[in-house]
């Protein structure tokens, strides 16, 4: 893991009291909310609903135990004893006292963990593979870099007052699971023919109110070339994204007005000039960031077998746990969507819990999913079982993995001031209307995803099956769409039909799964037989 | 009626106004007729609660009850955690809400 250096630390540290200072300053009434909304915001401090709410960034997803402890503490001490942990791989903390603000981010500080570029229209937190640096599938480790990327856009004067925000993925692996073209600049590094590792590069992705699948801008980029190559980029698109209007300002409708071909053609040309300027770092200076990364020092002849003879640890077994690359290692992935629970939310306990097995069995690393799991990225298979144990006494060994129950969902109307229509109950009745873990299993992969507004933070475009909340007429309405995918075969749901109230919607999905089953062949996924059927036999038995 | 809500400054805490200052209870808020957007104006200028607007609301014999669910949700706190809500020891809050 990243450790701070004494920059790092005191850049940290110093935002922190300036915050401090004007939190003080609004409190005394010497500053309007208009003038100290921009500073609050810059430092994740939002106003929702019922309180102030503080997004904490988590880089690349990725903590250690101390880390997690801290996130704890500040649950127990400062809100209403939990977090949620969201799609960007972030926490947020719901109840949130303004004066207590700084408080929270000094405490943070101690443990090198801050809330910059959670919002704003600057480079947010950057996000990556939740199984990085363990995945069996990686070409290399994508955290080396994202971290790079990390320092070089934080607080980059260029690019702190962007058209909106802006937010890159960075992956290693073939399996796409941070969604990286659905990003505005999304990285994969992969080998060529003759040996090397690059990066292919997207830009122009993103969901929200007009969703939008990255092109290819750069099939084939060095990876020593990678700071110049965004940073030409982001400075096409902060000259000629869309200011004038908040909806279009996004660089998907730059990326998608002037078309990807003139798009590059113009980053290349930007390229030409700013590879010159010394941007990128030395070699040495990487290899310095991912020292921090090296991989953990691994037992050698463990043990590669389970013990089987438990069916309930087998069935987490088989659903959470993934292949690791290092023989007798495993990845576990812990289901923060246990039945008639909320989407994403941990008391400060089970985040206790979950930073301890991370020291005491984990080699001191968690990753924050972009799914709202945690994953425990480095475990003996030997120690599988204790670690479920663990688990299971604390409501946290749900065997359920990218199953109908493993919903994304926004926070939505119960607690977003943007928000339409709430997620959270409805995560709630569909998970309890498929609560048999073996109709679910039956049923197999289906991503689930909810968003409670246009502004799509659950995903809803890239769930096989998507719900999208509105308000008709001050009602809650909901908009059904299937097969999206946020994964390598990425693609964007459609709408189905017309929307439904809360209990209808949950009755459409059931008979959408159904038509499923009925027209599935040996191996097909939901998302493989719609891709293959279409929408008429779904849409039949839902408005037939 | 009309009512005037919005978020104490220093907690966050959704405020409801009362006719002479703010109250946490939807229950203590007043009718403030066409006064509204005078009184928002005015509360907003004095920098103790964030962004004061109007909104619709009915009488009823338990209170006033927002028009639109958002205004709802806000009085009660959030559906799904009754437990952190302004008014736990209501059992009906649930069905106020909806």
């Amino acid at each position: 893991m990243y450790k701070y250096d004494e920059y790092d630390q005191a850049i940290v540290d110093a935002r922190v009291g300036e915050f401090r200072d004007q939190v003080n300053r609004r409190i005394s009434g010497e500053m309007s909310e208009d003038q100290f909304k921009p500073l609050r915001l810059m430092n994740g401090l939002y106003l929702q609903l019922h309180a102030y709410m503080l997004r904490v960034a988590v880089p690349y997803g990725t903590m250690d135990a101390r880390q997690m402890h801290m996130l704890a503490t500040i649950a127990r001490k400062y809100d209403k004893g939990y977090g949620h942990f969201t799609t960007r791989q972030n926490i947020q903390y719901n109840w949130i006292k303004l004066d207590q603000a700084p408080d929270i981010l000094a405490e943070l500080a101690t443990v090198e963990m801050h809330a910059i570029q959670t919002s704003g229209n600057c480079i947010r937190n950057i996000s990556s593979d939740q199984f990085a640096g363990a995945a069996a599938d990686e070409v290399e480790d994508p955290r080396p870099w994202a971290e790079l990327l990390r320092q070089w856009s934080t607080f980059h004067p260029e690019f702190s007052y962007l058209p909106r925000k802006f937010k890159i993925a960075v992956i290693g692996a073939e399996e796409d699971r941070a969604a990286v073209k659905l990003h505005d600049i999304g990285l994969q590094l992969y080998r060529n023919d003759a040996g090397e590792v690059g990066f292919r590069l997207f830009a122009g992705g993103g969901m929200g109110r007009t969703p939008m699948i990255a092109p290819v801008i750069r099939e084939w980029l060095p990876k020593g070339d990678l700071l110049s190559y965004v940073e030409s980029c982001l400075r096409v698109y902060n000259r000629y994204g869309r200011r004038d209007n908040m909806y279009k300002a996004r660089i998907k409708i730059l990326v998608h007005e002037i078309g990807a071909a003139e798009y590059a053609r113009q980053v290349e040309e930007e390229w030409a000039h700013v590879k010159t300027l010394g941007l990128d770092p030395p070699a040495s200076e990487f290899e310095r960031i991912a020292g921090y990364f090296a991989p953990p020092a691994y037992d050698a002849d463990l043990p590669d077998t389970v013990d089987r003879t438990d069916p309930d640890f087998t069935l987490w077994i088989d659903q959470n746990v993934s292949a690791h690359k290092q023989p007798g290692y495993a990845v576990v992935t812990i289901s923060l969507k246990p039945a008639e629970g909320i989407p994403g939310d941990a008391s400060a306990d089970q985040i206790d819990l979950m930073a301890d097995l991370a020291d005491k069995y984990g080699h001191d690393e968690l990753r924050v999913t972009h799914a709202q799991n945690i994953v425990l990225p480095h475990v003996r298979k030997r120690d599988l079982h204790t670690i479920w144990q663990a688990l299971e006494g604390a409501g946290l060994a749900t065997p359920n993995l990218d199953l109908i129950s493993d919903i994304i969902a926004c926070p939505g109307l119960d607690y977003c001031s943007l928000a339409n229509a709430r997620s959270i109950p409805l995560a709630q009745k569909i998970a309890g209307r498929f609560a048999d873990l073996d109709r679910q299993r039956d049923v197999g992969e289906l991503k689930l995803k909810i968003s409670g507004c246009i502004n799509a933070c659950g995903h809803h475009h890239a769930g096989h099956i998507g719900i999208l909340g509105v308000d008709r007429k001050g009602e809650e309405n909901y908009q059904l769409s299937f097969g999206g995918s946020a994964a390598e075969d990425t693609s964007l749901a459609k709408i189905i039909g017309p929307g439904f109230n809360e209990d209808g919607v949950v009755d459409a999905v059931e008979k959408a799964v159904e038509t499923y089953r009925g027209l599935r062949t040996e191996g097909e996924r939901f998302l493989d037989t719609y891709r293959r059927v279409g929408l008429a036999p779904f849409k039949e038995a839902i408005y037939g | 009626m009309k009512l005037v809500t919005g978020n104490d400054l220093e907690s966050g805490d959704v405020v409801w106004w009362t006719g002479d200052g703010w109250s946490r209870h939807v229950a203590d808020a007043v009718d403030a007729g066409h006064a509204g957007e005078s009184i928002a104006a005015t509360e907003e200028a004095a920098r103790r609660v964030n962004s004061p607007y109007v909104i619709d609301a009915t009488a009823t014999a338990d209170g006033p009850r927002p028009a639109h669910i958002k205004d709802r949700i806000r009085a009660a706190g959030p559906t799904v955690r009754p437990d952190l809500g302004v008014r736990p020891a209501d059992a009906n809050r649930g069905e106020w809400v909806i």
